[in-house]
């Protein structure tokens, strides 16, 4: 299984390059859907099937609004030249790159392998939660009980957000 | 914006309802199968969005429906804090108290609050989904005039 998951984001990592450097906008955006698509199956193979239906709905929505936002304007992407800024800002990036690359080298040699072991506090959700909570689904157990701040703060998180979208995008208001 | 062809037409209306089913499917069983709140109000927001989507904006009657998300998905947020803060009232004083008896497990009607919760958050995902959809075609309209 870890040759599977390690070909399928091989293929995530070719999607996210070619969707930078697609010349057609409309390629790029097909290549995003790679790297989403491929997640939904890595979700499958973890054994995370909430996850893999959430990520597969949201990521169809917004396939099609971005597609949608692609024909409506250019498909061309407009190229700029590199100046003096932009090669800062290059070394920039590759520099923070390694060092990132570096302590999670550090860091890898003390966790465990992923989806080996459960923490402690993992331990207390999974003993008997079923007759705690009453749900034959556990993660519905942990996020709407054991949890319930969470889902709450997510519930007022998307409110929020649709409250600035309604903001920004109504031209003339309400009459 | 206009929609297409007669023949995408007849397809999504056939098609959008069980699509509508299967979301309130997912999100009633989300205490016994996988899914929930957020996936399925995100596959109900799918339907509406693929029937605007083929019937163009004139179908939908774009002014009021969004009005009406608006009411819907504050009204669901704030039941989903009301069934939280009557956990205070019943049994334990315990924000997001389980006071609803648990049945047994594996039952339709089983777990408490949860379904309830499961129920509201659907809802409010599915509202709040379809109106940032519906707020760019409104937008894309007006910008055009």
């Amino acid at each position: 299984m870890d040759l599977t998951i390690s070909i399928i984001v091989g293929f995530m990592i070719f999607g996210a390059l070619y969707a930078i450097h697609a010349r057609d906008l409309l390629s790029s955006v097909i290549a995003c859907g790679l790297v989403g698509y491929s997640l939904v199956i890595c979700f499958l193979l973890l054994k995370a099937p909430d996850l893999a239906i959430v990520q597969i709905v949201v990521d169809t929505i917004t396939l099609i609004i971005m597609v949608a936002v692609v024909l409506d304007s250019s498909r061309e992407e407009s190229y700029l030249k590199l100046d003096t800024q932009g090669y800062i800002s290059a070394v920039t990036a590759i520099f923070l790159g390694l060092l990132l690359l570096y302590f999670y080298t550090v860091s890898i040699q003390s966790l465990d392998v992923l989806g080996k072991s459960s923490l402690r506090m993992a331990k207390h959700y999974i003993e008997g939660a079923a007759q705690k909570t009453g749900s034959a689904n556990l993660v519905t157990g942990v996020v709407f009980d054991f949890r319930g701040y969470d889902t709450m703060g997510e519930a007022v998180v998307l409110v929020t957000a649709v409250l600035g979208v309604l903001t920004i995008l109504r031209l003339r208001g309400k009459k | 914006m206009k929609g297409m062809t007669l023949i995408v037409k007849k397809t999504t209306q056939l098609i959008a309802g069980m699509i509508f089913m299967y979301g309130i499917y997912v999100i009633v069983h989300g205490h016994l199968t996988p899914g929930g709140g957020f996936a399925g109000g995100v596959v109900i927001a799918g339907s509406l969005i693929l029937i605007t989507l083929s019937n163009g904006g004139d179908f939908m009657k774009l002014i009021k429906e969004e009005s009406g998300t608006t009411i819907i998905e504050s009204l669901a947020t704030i039941l989903v804090i009301l069934v939280a803060v009557s956990g205070f009232i019943f049994g334990t004083k315990i924000f997001f108290n389980n006071f609803l008896p648990k049945g047994i497990v594996g039952h339709l009607v089983s777990a408490g609050v949860l379904p309830l919760y499961n129920i509201f958050v659907g809802t409010e995902v599915a509202a709040s989904i379809f109106i940032i959809f519906l707020s760019l075609i409104i937008f894309k309209e007006e910008s055009k005039e």
